[in-house]
């Protein structure tokens, strides 16, 4: 029997939409200059150990707040360490944070959105209404009561960003099982008696994954901005573990006499999300039926 | 268009009590209870006096009673007292502070709409020249740009290096001692870095959208009859592409008021703006449970009642909505 799925049917059904997707990617060349972001950024931060110049938490009092120079290329704080080495190091953070956050907030998304798309009806209200009402709540508000009420560090983080972010994701799954539920392949695996976890699981939802990997791209950069803003406030990451946001605390501290140290680790962040931006448009771009 | 109101109000209700209910629920996430917070270092403090101060704040009953009594009082604006060693009412605290940020906020809703929209519309116009080129890639960096980085760099170039604009507070410190003119442009002064940075990051948003929207409408058919027409291109766009386009925005506009309410912790923050979101902050970093869910709830209902204007700004401009 012939089924609609892209993950499935003869060989060729599947390699034409891929390679097409890939084709499109391919000449968008901004896309390519956020995969090169993305990809080096990975290796930076898997390889940081061996590329830092310095031990990022070694304190020399002698060297305290020195200019970006020679010997420390991008200055040091001020307890003395060396910022190159922090931010080489503070990638690890921002990555580590940015898809453990992101990776909550779809699964969550998923779930929800999939219950609601496929079974409808009350469910469906329940869900849009929850989801209504954390919309309501201004996020950055809610991430900070809840830090505030644990305790600040890495996990609590990246389980609050999750948290606070799934509502894109429900809404986005919701609409696409909502267009599939009616499809007829998924009324022939109802009437040939499949189990409606099967279903939703194993052929409605491949089907949806495009417009939430493009979701999850945009996220993680969300996810990054949002994580270097806590820990800039004092409530993320805590020093000494480096972060981008907690080395531009530094910087506001020092605000007339570092320069360095505000101006280096923004750069970084600025670079890396728009990395991840021009990713997430490029595959959204290559996606897009409406463009065929 | 009344009927309209009504059934918008009556479905904030259910929405309100999910906002409390939630707020509910994260504060007594709380490991340890205020209780223990407030005896925690006082020697003195007995097991009965700490069972005494349990009655006495209600937290011994169960929790549907405790929310009970909770929303009983939030209805009428009561927050509790502050656990800050001022120990003021809270609802004092917030309102002194609440105009501030209101006073900000809708500023930099202003300079988002007068700036993005006219940014948006011509870069549809124009597309693909120059000017939309490099308002693409400066809309693209300030999708990117952390704000406060940006709120930093700014008040080093404009503060620190060139020493044209103050970097903290709402007023200098020698106010009362200036004449009337310089009063005025200090306070505007001490007003451009914060609302500039708080408008930053909407104006991207808003304008890609702008530009996105005016597109599609101009691609339709009654734009082409009205060029053909006879119309000049400054009519069309402007009378008739222009009005069509703009609908989506004040949604936009609605949708956008949760970020600005939360991006003011921020750049109050910074700028040392005795606001609303600073409040906040202080609130977080002293653990002061009481305010924080005051302005938690607060800032909820905010995003609600700006919600509910967008929503009836959009029925008043577009008649269809109303049928519903």
């Amino acid at each position: 029997m012939r089924e609609e799925k892209r993950t499935n049917a003869g060989k060729t059904g599947q390699e034409t939409l891929s390679l097409l997707f890939w084709k499109r990617f391919q000449k968008n060349k901004l896309g390519l200059l956020g995969a090169f972001i993305v990809l080096s950024l990975f290796v930076v931060a898997v390889f940081a150990p061996w590329i830092a110049p310095y031990d990022p938490g070694q304190i020399r009092i002698k060297r305290v707040l020195e200019e970006p120079g020679a010997e420390h290329l991008f200055g040091t704080d001020p307890l003395g360490r060396d910022v190159f080495s922090r931010m080489i190091w503070g990638s690890r953070i921002s990555l580590l944070v940015g898809f453990v956050a992101v990776g909550i907030a779809t699964a969550i998304g998923i779930f929800l959105g999939a219950l609601a798309g496929y079974y409808g009806r009350w469910i469906d209200s329940l869900i849009m209404r929850f989801v209504d009402i954390m919309l309501c709540f201004p996020t950055f508000f809610l991430i900070l009561a809840v830090i505030a009420l644990l305790e600040p560090s890495i996990w609590n983080i990246m389980i609050v960003i999750g948290v606070t972010n799934w509502m894109g994701v429900a809404r986005l799954v919701r609409a696409e099982f909502l267009s599939q539920k009616e499809r007829d392949y998924t009324v022939a695996e109802r009437a040939l008696g499949a189990k409606d976890f099967r279903i939703i699981f194993r052929h409605i939802l491949p089907n949806a994954m495009a417009p939430v990997l493009v979701s999850a791209t945009l996220g993680i950069a969300g996810a990054i901005l949002t994580e270097s803003a806590l820990s800039f406030l004092g409530i993320g990451v805590q020093p000494p573990t480096p972060s981008w946001g907690n080395i531009l605390t530094a910087g506001k501290d020092n605000i007339d006499i570092a320069w360095w140290l505000s101006f280096y680790p923004g750069m970084a962040i600025l670079v890396t999300v728009m990395g991840y931006n021009l990713l997430g448009e490029a595959i959204r771009d290559s996606i897009d039926p409406r463009l065929k | 268009m009344g009927f309209y109101l009504i059934k918008r109000l009556l479905l904030m209700i259910p929405l309100f009590i999910g906002i409390t209910i939630i707020s509910f629920g994260v504060i007594h996430l709380a490991p340890g209870s205020p209780i223990d917070m407030a005896t925690d270092l006082n020697p003195k403090a007995t097991a009965e006096v700490k069972e005494r101060m349990r009655a006495f704040y209600g937290l011994d009953k169960p929790l549907h009673v405790q929310y009970r009594n909770w929303m009983s009082r939030l209805v009428t604006l009561d927050f509790g007292n502050s656990f800050s060693p001022d120990g003021r009412k809270v609802s004092d605290k917030i309102l002194e502070r609440l105009p501030i940020t209101i006073f900000l906020n809708v500023a930099s809703l202003a300079i988002i709409l007068l700036a993005a929209i006219p940014l948006g519309v011509l870069s549809a116009a124009y597309q693909h020249t120059l000017f939309d080129k490099v308002t693409t890639v400066l809309v693209f960096i300030g999708f990117a740009v952390p704000h406060f980085w940006l709120a930093l760099l700014l008040m080093i170039l404009f503060g620190v290096q060139l020493g044209w604009l103050p970097i903290s507070g709402l007023k200098s410190l020698n106010y009362e001692y200036l004449p009337f003119a310089t009063q005025v442009w200090d306070r505007i002064s001490h007003l451009i870095l914060p609302i500039f940075i708080s408008a930053s990051g909407g104006l991207a948003g808003l304008s890609r959208y702008m530009r996105s929207n005016m597109l599609e409408v101009i691609r339709q058919d009654y734009i082409t009859t009205a060029r053909s027409k006879g119309l000049s291109s400054r009519t069309v766009i402007f009378k008739h592409a222009l009005r069509n386009a703009l609908l989506p925005v004040i949604t936009i506009l609605g949708l956008s008021i949760p970020g600005l309410i939360g991006g003011s912790v921020i750049f109050e923050t910074i700028f040392a703006i005795p606001g609303m979101g600073q409040l906040f902050y202080a609130s977080v970093m002293a653990r002061d449970y009481p305010t924080i869910m005051g302005i938690l709830v607060i800032g909820a209902v905010l995003t609600l009642v700006g919600n509910l204007v967008a929503d009836l700004s959009y029925a008043l401009a577009d008649p269809r909505i109303r049928q519903t």
